[in-house]
């Protein structure tokens, strides 16, 4: 007897729907046959046979949602070639068998009770009070209804990169878009980053208003001299004459389990260079209220979102006119004793935090940067000068990177309001590692976050 | 009117019937090969279902014929890289499947120590250059060992691999330029197997013939099935020889097909059902190597004791991959720089 049991179909899956079963006890199972269909919010997919054998029994009846990966979904009865060894073929129940890493693949999981690292981001409050009322949105859905409105609004912006259309985007922020606005402006592309991006920023050159998706910023670097080189110097070279109306957009930083090659943060590249503004949106309203900011700026626009964000949910404005603006900060938490910097997810550790210090006696504020460059300075100012400490906090490298930048900031603007030596907390400075362990230990926890802020007292 | 150059003419095509590249010893060793590679990755996506290797995971599975046909084609020396969906050409390379399974794992036990992952392993001692998830990057590391050969003036040659998605890339243009200008030994294997992730090569290729890209330069090549071990051996043999008398790089486009997913977690919407049973049905590379032995005279029960024998080994490595321990914390900061 051979167990079937729930499989991992993603880097961050931990459950999913059992949306069908296309085999019943007593069909004959061949290798390659298809059993099941698995529902993930990415996705439908299906799982194939490896073994030959009978269906025996059913466990978990077609059409249960929230089916945890390893859970015993039927039972096979296999011939005796199976198994070498006991555990060989069978889909063997391991109970150290757990989903890499649970925290972060909570994020994939659609229908979970919202998300539950982000819980606990505590007093929230009031989302953007201005825009009236709100509902419980998906920083893909956010990202996805940003674009739509701005090629509702304006037939000059269209969106161009790999697998955004016909697949629906390797992540499912495009899904639905190329039935809405057709294959001329829901544009597939070859892999050919440095290719298409200097087309794009070309035909900006020229008045349109592309929106690029890399399908991660990791791939952006085959193009970045045309970003660099191209979109952002030629509104200087040319004496205002021409720039580029353009947003590069797509996951950035660390995903979950996928080496050096795709994980790391790009934030300070970028903010590196002038001719660029730099957006990273951590909750809904941020991804959707800046995407548009970004889509609506005549300027190039670096847009890094993060692909374990993308299922979170949190309030966000349904009126069409909202809009944030780019270069302004915001106050996620307020508190008197610190302030804490951060940035895109690194704001959920902020929080986190921020509620430990708490408990501890210590009120911290947390700042949700929204933009990196250019950079909100008065607020941060504003906030250190009420509390006196700082701790910057992002996902990538320390080395002249984005904590480097605010510490700098806050030492010319408010040296003397300081009452102890800022501190940067920040990825380890070194490749991201494929093993679990090693991964976990390379990026910043909410402890460390907690750590550095006791330095200051 | 001066003559059409050279260069503009067609390439020959994979004309050669391969049916006697490989007499019984060969095939069966190929075989074996392909076997343990189909073995090993079907263990690989039931690891991956239970949580034990995470990321993204590539299976070859379909492909088998591409990369142990050249295998056979190449002698010890000689260098082969290849992208993020490599597990079989690690195999092919012979390096032992409990390393690579344990790399999987993300062990200690693996070949990069857990550090690498599916998509990054290496081994210096195998001639094995990776492992690379960028795609299309490869293709110029692999002109790259070329060109190493090139400069110490010895006759190995680069297997330099990529996909038919890869191909499109500008730097494998600038590969191809720079091999022919320079005449490095590298053969340049495109793994067309249809799909770049869920786009058709026709969706992504204004090229409708593939082994033609490098006509620009006069660059040799054929198109070959690449589900007939002996054809992909033919035509491995031909364009190493090539490389080997110092001619020039070789373009082979290999005709495959994945039957899994691009990677653990494709909702494989862009292909019919039909389509991939039709592949395996008709075309399966290791159906064919087996009907060709039964013919050359070997019998199921022999076989099947060579698959019985893959088995165990595959679930050997498979063991060593979950009871090998993670790595130890200090490695997280080694071999980020030589000497420290
Ligand atoms: C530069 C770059 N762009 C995009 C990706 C994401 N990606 C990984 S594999 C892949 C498809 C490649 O297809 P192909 O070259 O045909 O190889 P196959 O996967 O079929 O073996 C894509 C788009 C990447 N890894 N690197
Ligand atoms: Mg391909």
């Amino acid at each position: 007897m051979v167990d079937i049991l729930m499989p991992a179909l993603s880097p961050t899956m931990t459950e999913g729907k059992l949306a069908k079963w296309l085999k019943k006890p007593g069909d004959e199972i061949k290798s390659g046959d298809v059993i099941a269909e698995i529902e993930t919010d990415k996705a439908t997919m299906e799982i194939e046979a490896v073994d030959e054998g009978t269906m025996q029994e059913i466990l978990v009846e077609e059409g249960t949602e929230g089916v945890a990966v390893n859970t015993i979904i039927g039972r096979m009865g296999g011939d005796e070639v199976q198994a070498p060894a006991p555990k060989a073929e069978a889909e063997a129940p391991k109970t150290e068998a757990v989903p890499a890493k649970a925290e972060e693949a909570a994020a994939e999981a659609p229908a979970k009770p919202a998300a539950k690292s982000e819980a606990p981001a505590a007093p929230a409050p009031a989302v953007e009070p201005e825009y009236g009322e709100t509902k419980p949105t998906t920083v893909r859905e956010a990202l996805r209804e940003a674009m739509s409105l701005e090629m509702r609004a304006d037939k000059d912006v269209f969106l161009m990169g790999e697998e955004v259309a016909q697949y629906q985007g390797a992540y499912k922020i495009s899904q639905g878009m190329l039935d809405e606005f057709g294959p001329r402006r829901v544009i597939d592309t070859p892999i050919t980053e440095h290719g298409f991006t200097g087309m794009a920023v070309g035909a900006a050159m020229n008045g349109l208003k592309p929106i690029v998706e890399f399908m991660t910023f990791n791939f952006a670097m085959q193009a970045i001299d045309q970003i660099i080189n191209s979109a952002s110097k030629t509104l200087y070279m040319s004496g205002g004459q021409m720039g580029a109306q353009i947003v590069f957009r797509g996951p950035n930083g660390a995903a979950a389990r996928v080496g050096a090659q795709h994980s790391q943060c790009y934030a300070s590249w970028y903010a590196h260079c002038p001719g660029l503004k730099v957006v990273a949106p951590w909750s809904a309203a941020d991804a959707k209220g800046l995407l548009r900011a970004a889509i609506r700026d005549p300027n190039p626009v670096i847009f890094l979102e993060n692909e374990i964000l993308y299922g979170h949910s949190s309030e966000c404005p349904i009126s069409d006119d909202f809009i944030l603006p780019i270069g302004k900060a915001k106050v996620e938490r307020e508190g008197t004793d610190v302030t804490i910097i951060a940035f895109s997810i690194m704001v959920d550790l902020a929080l986190k935090a921020a509620e430990t210090l708490e408990s501890q006696g210590i009120s911290a504020e947390v700042i949700n940067l929204r933009t990196i460059r250019p950079l909100d300075i008065d607020t941060i100012v504003e906030s250190v000068k009420k509390t006196s400490r700082v701790v910057s906090v992002e996902e990538g490298w320390p080395f002249a990177g984005i904590g480097s930048e605010i510490i700098a900031t806050v030492v010319e603007h408010c040296f003397d309001w300081l009452d102890a030596p800022p501190v940067r907390v920040a990825g380890v400075d070194v490749p991201m590692p494929y093993a679990a362990n090693l991964e976990k230990l390379a990026l910043p926890q909410p402890g460390w976050v907690v750590d550095a802020v006791k330095k200051l007292f | 009117m001066a003559a059409a150059p050279d260069k503009s003419r067609k390439p020959p095509r994979s004309a050669k019937h391969p049916a006697d590249t490989m007499d019984r010893d060969e095939l069966l060793k190929a075989y074996t090969s392909m076997l343990l590679i189909r073995r090993f990755e079907e263990k690989a996506g039931q690891l991956y279902g239970m949580g034990l290797i995470a990321g993204f995971c590539h299976l070859y599975i379909g492909q088998e014929a591409v990369v142990v046909g050249m295998q056979h084609a190449i002698d010890t020396g000689d260098q082969v890289i290849t992208s993020y969906r490599d597990h079989g050409h690690m195999l092919a390379c012979g390096m032992d499947p409990k390393g690579v399974m344990a790399e999987l794992t993300g062990r200690s036990g693996g070949y990069s120590k857990g550090k690498g992952g599916s998509m990054h392993m290496f081994s210096k001692e195998k001639g094995f250059f990776g492992g690379h998830g960028i795609v299309g990057a490869q293709v110029s590391l692999g002109t790259g060992l070329g060109f190493s050969n090139w400069y110490r003036e010895t006759d190995r040659v680069s297997l330099t691999y990529f996909g038919e998605g890869a191909s499109n890339q500008g730097q494998v243009y600038e590969s191809f330029n720079l091999a022919n200008l320079m005449k490095l030994p590298v053969v340049f294997i495109i793994e067309n197997n249809r799909y770049a992730m869920g786009t058709s090569v026709e969706r992504a290729s204004a090229s409708r013939d593939l082994s033609l890209n490098g006509v620009p330069w006069g660059m040799p090549s054929l198109s070959v099935d690449g589900m007939d071990v002996q054809a992909v051996k033919a035509a491995g043999d031909e364009a190493v020889a090539h490389c080997r008398s110092g001619k020039g790089p070789f373009l082979l486009e290999m005709k495959t097909y994945r039957y899994r997913g691009h990677s653990m977690s494709d909702p494989a919407k862009y292909r019919t059902r039909e389509e991939v049973q039709k592949m395996r049905a008709e075309h399966d590379s290791l159906d064919a190597a087996k009907a060709k032995l039964l013919e050359l005279g070997l019998d199921e029960a022999e076989l099947k004791k060579i698959d019985d024998g893959l088995k165990a080994r595959v679930q050997e490595a498979a063991e060593f991959a979950q009871s090998s321990p993670e790595p130890e914390r200090g490695e997280l900061y080694t071999d980020v720089l030589v000497g420290s």
